[in-house]
């Protein structure tokens, strides 16, 4: 077998590889249609944004043009009316801040809890491993659905204390607080229900920004003679804190603007009270004992207010109905700051 | 026959040994406070294993592993990777037990106790074998509070206690000088060397008498490597080492005695001269020498 010669000069096949190009207006026709290409879709991605961007706008438009001359002081400070001058949407304000309340303090250390438990502790067994798939399964459920459960479950409670109508029994809490067998279509139900629908959506949440903290840090913790306890609550959670936060504000957005289970459950369409009574901030101060009453009384809800407005025969009610939503959206719009605020405030404490 | 540690020494380190007995093969000087001809049978056993085998499900990955830490001395493992020493280093302070599946038979006495019983509390296991990591991982937290939180989950509140601490083991640390000005600010800032050493100065913080490293040096600059093998050299008068190394320069460096691994099996341990230029075994030379791994 003859092995090539060895040579220091290059052979003629590599010194033709080398033509020339040129750069400034790429002669060859390819380079052009892909440069054109490329544009194209450059241009399609921009006229999506834009397309979304200018709905959203026209959309926002047509309300604040609606609500003008309607939206008040006024609005925010009277419960809802027959006459459409006069109709204000304190009583559903109240209702929601209640039903959310609630929820954010049954929801959010259920869901960190769950989520905790299901990335800290659980082994990696057919059912932990059946529970994380149906969890995103749950989290895609219509809430009308959660809506019908809680009917049942909650508001009528099986019928177990007989028919809802009835009301007769109820238990007392140290007796300050009633709180009525079956509960019926009270705040409290409506939290629960509300409190199903947005679980699921923490608990995902909440498990992506633990399972995001690099496990070196859980590792060096324990080997520093950290508990499991304790590398969860000076390592682990403070480091998912920021993920978990924006998870639960955006499903108490969620639950703020949520309408069916409501409807579902029972809640009022028009009510002229507040819950329990309170219909300023300086109640709270000033009658705190109304407090606890509050989740046992029934209510009604910004969304459910709005669709009562707009679902009115004639022009009268729309300025009503584009009012309510735009103190939903202004709601809606503080409790986003608020997620910006936390998430700037716990990541403040990690110094990455 | 010139070897393989021979290869890595400048010329004039080579004439300089040249003048020493002829041996199988040299070794580097030792950092300032590691004497290689310790008489360690005066040291007591911090760490004796006998007969350990470690099974991460059906694999099994230790085969009757029986060695001996004297106190206040260092042992190198050394061997090709995936033989089993991050394996056996951490079978020292159970951090095996946070991995599923993991069995291990066999006895681990530290102070005279089995610490693979199922009754000893790993808390205060750890506390007393302390651990160092390939990867320097310091919490997203400053660096007061990064050395700080060993004291602090063991229940120390006191401030000025706290304070003392974290100075006494940022210095033993030999980082104090660097960062005594910036405490409160974020330990992610530090260089990759300024980060492990205060990962050694966190495990100082509770008080051990053991530390384990596992690679302390393999992700570091020439230089911070030379820190950390000083620094090896002035703890090892107080503290029991253990390190895992896949520099056999640095092994030779740091070490009293040198344990030698090969898939699973412990080959051959020693002083650490003996293992370097006369090991009895050939397996043991072929791989300082070069030959494979
Ligand atoms: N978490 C683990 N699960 C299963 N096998 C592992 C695990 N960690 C290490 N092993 C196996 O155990 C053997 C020893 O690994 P290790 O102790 O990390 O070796 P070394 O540190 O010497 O490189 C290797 O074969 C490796 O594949
Ligand atoms: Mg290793």
């Amino acid at each position: 077998m003859s092995t090539p010669p060895l040579s220091v000069t290059p052979q003629p096949s590599d010194v033709q590889s080398l033509k020339s190009v040129n750069f400034i207006s790429g002669s060859d026709s390819t380079i052009r249609r892909r440069l054109f290409l490329s544009r194209v879709f450059a241009w399609c991605c921009r006229i999506a944004t834009y397309s979304a961007l200018a709905a959203l706008v026209a959309l926002l438009a047509s309300i604040i043009v609606n609500c003008l001359g309607r939206l008040n002081l006024s609005f925010i400070t009277s419960v809802n009316s027959v006459d459409p001058a006069e109709a204000g949407i304190l009583a559903g304000l109240w209702g929601s801040f209640w039903l959310i309340s609630l929820t954010t303090l049954m929801s959010v250390p259920l869901g960190i809890g769950s989520a905790v438990y299901l990335e800290e502790y659980a082994k990696d067994t057919w059912l932990t491993r059946v529970i994380k798939v149906n969890l995103s399964n749950l989290a895609g459920v219509p809430s009308i659905v959660y809506g019908m459960l809680g009917l049942t479950v909650f508001v009528r409670m099986f019928d177990l204390f007989g028919s809802s109508a009835a009301k007769s029994k109820a238990i007392n809490l140290l007796g300050i607080v009633k709180i009525p067998l079956p509960l019926g279509d009270i705040i409290l139900a409506g939290a629960l229900t509300m409190t199903l629908v947005i679980l699921p959506i923490i608990i995902i949440a909440s498990q992506e920004a633990l399972r995001a903290v690099p496990s070196s840090i859980r590792t060096a913790s324990l080997a520093l003679g950290a508990t499991r306890w304790q590398t969860i609550r000076h390592q682990v959670l403070p480091a998912a804190m920021p993920g978990i936060s924006t998870g639960v504000i955006l499903a108490v957005s969620r639950a703020i603007g949520d309408t069916a289970p409501l409807i579902m459950i029972g809640a009022l369409t028009v009510a002229r009270f507040c819950p329990a009574g309170i219909d300023s901030p300086v109640k709270l101060l000033t009658e705190p004992q109304r407090i606890l009453q509050a989740p046992m009384d029934q209510f009604t809800a910004m969304p459910i207010e709005i669709f009562h407005w707009a679902k009115q025969p004639g022009d009268d009610f729309s300025p009503v109905a584009a009012s309510g939503i735009v103190v939903l959206l202004l709601v809606l719009s503080v409790f986003n700051g608020f997620a910006v605020w936390i998430r700037y405030r716990t990541s403040r404490g990690l110094k990455w | 026959m010139v070897t393989f540690i021979e290869t890595l020494r400048s010329p004039i380190e080579r004439k300089a040994m040249a003048t020493s007995p002829t041996t199988v093969l040299r070794v580097p000087p030792a950092v300032a406070g590691v004497d290689r001809d310790m008489d360690m049978s005066q040291h007591p056993a911090a760490i004796t294993a006998r007969g350990m085998n470690f099974y991460y499900g059906e694999n099994q990955v230790l085969f009757d592993v029986n060695l001996t830490v004297p106190e206040r001395s260092v042992t190198a493992l050394i061997g090709p990777s995936g033989c089993g020493k991050s394996t056996f280093l951490r079978t020292l302070n159970r951090m095996n037990d946070l991995i599923e599946g993991t069995r291990c038979t066999g006895e681990v006495l530290i102070q005279g106790q089995n610490i693979m019983e199922p009754a000893v509390d790993v808390v205060l296991l750890r506390k007393h074998v302390g651990m160092v990591f390939q990867k320097s991982t310091p919490f997203p937290k400053s660096i007061f509070d990064n050395v700080a939180y060993g004291p602090r989950v063991a229940g120390e509140r006191n401030r000025a206690i706290l304070a003392d601490l974290v100075e006494s083991c940022l210095q033993k640390a030999a980082l104090w000088e660097e960062v005594k000005d910036r405490l409160g600010e974020s330990a992610m800032a530090l260089s990759g060397g300024q980060q492990q050493r205060l990962c050694i100065a966190r495990a100082l913080a509770t008080n051990p008498q053991i530390l384990l490293m596992d690679e302390p040096a393999s992700a570091l600059d020439p230089a911070s490597t030379s820190r950390i093998e000083d620094l090896i050299g002035e703890l090892c008068a107080n503290y029991t080492i253990v390190i895992v190394t896949h520099n056999m320069q640095q092994a030779s460096r740091v070490s009293h005695q040198t344990a030698f691994f090969f898939e699973g099996n412990l080959v051959e341990v020693g002083p650490t001269t003996q293992i370097f230029t006369s090991p009895s075994q050939k397996k043991t030379e072929d791989y300082i020498t070069g030959r494979f791994g």
